[in-house]
């Protein structure tokens, strides 16, 4: 197999309030470069909490994560942003767009953000994923003026800006209908097979999963099954 | 870079909410233009109510007092236990009250680059003759050219002109109320007796007003050289001899200097009229304090709408988190916030501040007190827009950094989890 992009290891992580609740035992895997990986199960079996640790945005956990063969333990907040800036692509259930902005300037700003390339650069290779996702000609209109699936789209194609190691998604289909989550499937799975694109999508949504390479699944807090297609 | 980037993001969180940044910023104005036109104007007056007594003061005045001599008899005998002294009581004599080689001293004291001008004077105790009564009073013999020049005694005259003094022999400018006692007006003669005898009559050619009735009620002015005539002095016998300096603080230091070197007595301005600066001093630290106070509630009212826009932003917030922007990026975003608000709102007030202190400056104000004033006094000094913006912008910085803070510590997990 390829390169490892994202390793977790022994990784328990508790709820403390009300009272201290495990949601994750010792949860232990690797993703490969290029590899298409669903997580599912079950309403609150930690599978979302998983992907919060494994996008270092959550860091009150035990065990360790390495991306891209470092280790994230001790890293302070600034570097963590620094890692997700570059390194992790998100789409989430809800859009998550920032109204104030054109789609354009919300696709732009992780790469501005990033600052390897120039403002012109970085606008060319925005309109260049629009265009492959189809909504080119949205580019110029505000966030909040576009319809559920094209948001998706557009949240896709911010995801891609600064070519990520791996993309994340949480329930990216969970807020659309059968036609758009079908184009979602579809963009994920050309961008595996195409550019060798890593992804790693949590979902309950079992006929998306099943569409997977690999789907590992959870239970009440540790992985009852993980199994390669 | 980066630095542009935040700025880009805080502007397009400002436009999306320009009512309330608009709002914010409209406090800013309001405060700063209050607290400009208030320090302007307060001070326009401090400025005016110190000029009606110290502008007319001089820096350092050289004049012999009478007092006792200060080594009297008694501090010559040698002190032991053998003897005691009892004799301590040589009053002072009548001697001369005029400044010796007054010549010689004002030649060297043009010579002072630390000093800007001088005035010597040679006062004298009168009576004006009126019916059948005589009035005490002061005459002031003076060089009316250079007291304009330097204690804008030209300002104080009216219905008629200072100079004259110099080109109309032996005339004088009575004070308004002594005028008023003597029923006369310029163009009639009055008649002086000095405490020796001597009898003059002299042209009034104006009036003084100074603003202090008490003092207007007993002064008179006339050329140095028509007071020697009337105690029939030479003509280099000068009483006072006044100077004003380029640096008034200097003063003390240099009354010292005068006295040792020319031995008579030297008063300094802060001597002389110390509650004028305690005055000035309480007054401005009223002003400062309702200032500020302004200024604070702007800064609450900035605080307020940017806890606001923080709660509006939550999504964006963890989304800029989620993409990889640090908590220090989203701190900055809203503290730029905060300081475009303060900085535009501060200007703006500024400007408002010099625009409503014109219109204080344009509203009449006339009293029979200040002859020379018309409108009302304001003072545009640099400093108190420095310290405007200044205050702006450490008020909205503070305002800001609060919630600021708070914005920067947001979980995004929280947030996207939440819905």
């Amino acid at each position: 197999m390829g390169e490892i992009v994202l390793q977790a290891s022994h990784i328990h992580k508790y709820f403390e309030d009300p009272v201290k609740v495990k949601v994750l035992h010792d949860i232990n895997f690797s993703i490969n470069k290029g590899e298409f990986v669903s997580i599912t199960g079950k309403s609150g079996c930690g599978k979302s909490t998983l992907l919060y640790i494994l996008s270092t945005m959550d860091t009150e956990f035990e065990g360790d994560l390495s991306i891209n063969g470092v280790s994230t333990h001790l890293k302070s907040e600034e570097e963590l942003a620094t890692i997700r800036n570059e390194k992790i692509g998100f789409v989430f259930q809800f859009h998550y767009l920032l109204n104030e902005f054109t789609v354009l300037k919300n696709v732009m700003l992780p790469a501005l953000k990033l600052g390897k390339l120039s403002p012109v650069k970085i606008e060319q290779n925005a309109m260049l994923h629009l265009e492959n996702l189809g909504i080119r000609d949205k580019a110029f209109k505000k966030a909040n003026q576009l319809s559920g699936g094209e948001k998706q789209r557009v949240a896709i194609a911010r995801a891609l800006i600064n070519d990520p190691l791996i993309i994340m998604g949480d329930e990216p289909t969970g807020n659309l209908d059968n036609k758009n989550s079908q184009i979602v499937y579809d963009i994920f799975n050309s961008l595996c097979e195409k550019y060798n694109q890593t992804l790693l999508i949590v979902t309950h949504d079992k006929s998306f999963a099943s569409h997977t390479h690999r789907i590992i699944t959870m239970n009440d807090g540790i992985i009852i099954s993980d199994s390669p297609k | 870079m980066n630095f542009r980037l935040i700025l880009d993001i805080s502007r397009s969180m400002m436009m999306a909410r320009w009512q309330q940044t608009l709002v914010a910023a409209i406090g800013v104005t309001f405060s700063i233009t209050m607290f400009i036109s208030l320090l302007g104007f307060m001070n326009g007056l401090n400025d005016m109510l110190d000029g009606l007594v110290l502008n007319r003061t001089p820096h350092i005045r050289l004049y012999n007092d009478i007092k006792p001599t200060e080594i009297q008899p008694i501090h010559k005998t040698t002190n032991n236990d053998r003897i005691y002294a009892f004799i301590n009581s040589v009053k002072a004599s009548n001697s001369r009250m005029e400044i010796d080689n007054s010549a010689a001293i004002m030649k060297v004291l043009n010579r002072d680059n630390r000093i800007k001008g001088i005035c010597p004077r040679l006062n004298a105790q009168v009576l004006f003759r009126s019916g059948t009564i005589d009035i005490t009073g002061m005459v002031n013999g003076i060089e009316a050219r250079a007291e304009s020049e330097l204690f804008s005694f030209g300002d104080y005259v009216n219905s008629g002109k200072a100079i004259d003094l110099q080109f109309v022999p032996n005339s004088i400018i009575l004070g308004k109320g002594l005028a008023e006692k003597l029923l006369v007006v310029p163009g009639d003669m009055v008649q002086l007796t000095t405490a020796g005898g001597e009898r003059l009559s002299l042209k009034v050619v104006a009036f003084f007003q100074s603003g202090i009735a008490d003092y207007d009620k007993v002064q008179s002015f006339t050329s140095i050289q028509t007071v020697q005539k009337l105690l029939g002095k030479p003509n280099n016998h000068v009483s006072d001899i006044q100077i004003k300096l380029h640096d008034m603080s200097l003063a003390p230091m240099m009354a010292k200097e005068f006295h040792t070197i020319y031995g008579t007595d030297a008063e300094d301005i802060q001597s002389a009229n110390a509650q004028f600066e305690t005055g000035s001093f309480v007054r401005n630290i009223i002003s400062y304090a309702v200032g500020i106070t302004l200024l604070i509630v702007a800064g609450f009212g900035i605080y307020n709408i940017l806890n606001m826009m923080i709660y509006e932003k939550m999504d964006s917030i963890a989304i800029l988190k989620a993409t990889g922007f640090s908590g220090k990026d989203v701190r900055s975003i809203f503290l730029s916030i905060a300081l475009s608000i303060g900085l535009a709102g501060g200007l703006l007030g500024l400007l408002f501040g010099l625009i409503f202190s014109r219109l204080i400056d344009k509203l009449p104000f006339e009293t029979q007190a200040l002859p020379t004033i018309t409108t009302y006094p304001v003072n545009y000094d640099l400093k108190y827009y420095v310290t405007g913006l200044t205050f702006a912008l450490i008020t909205t910085f503070l305002a800001g950094y609060f919630p600021s803070r708070k914005a920067s510590s947001i979980d995004p997990v929280i947030i996207i989890r939440g819905k």
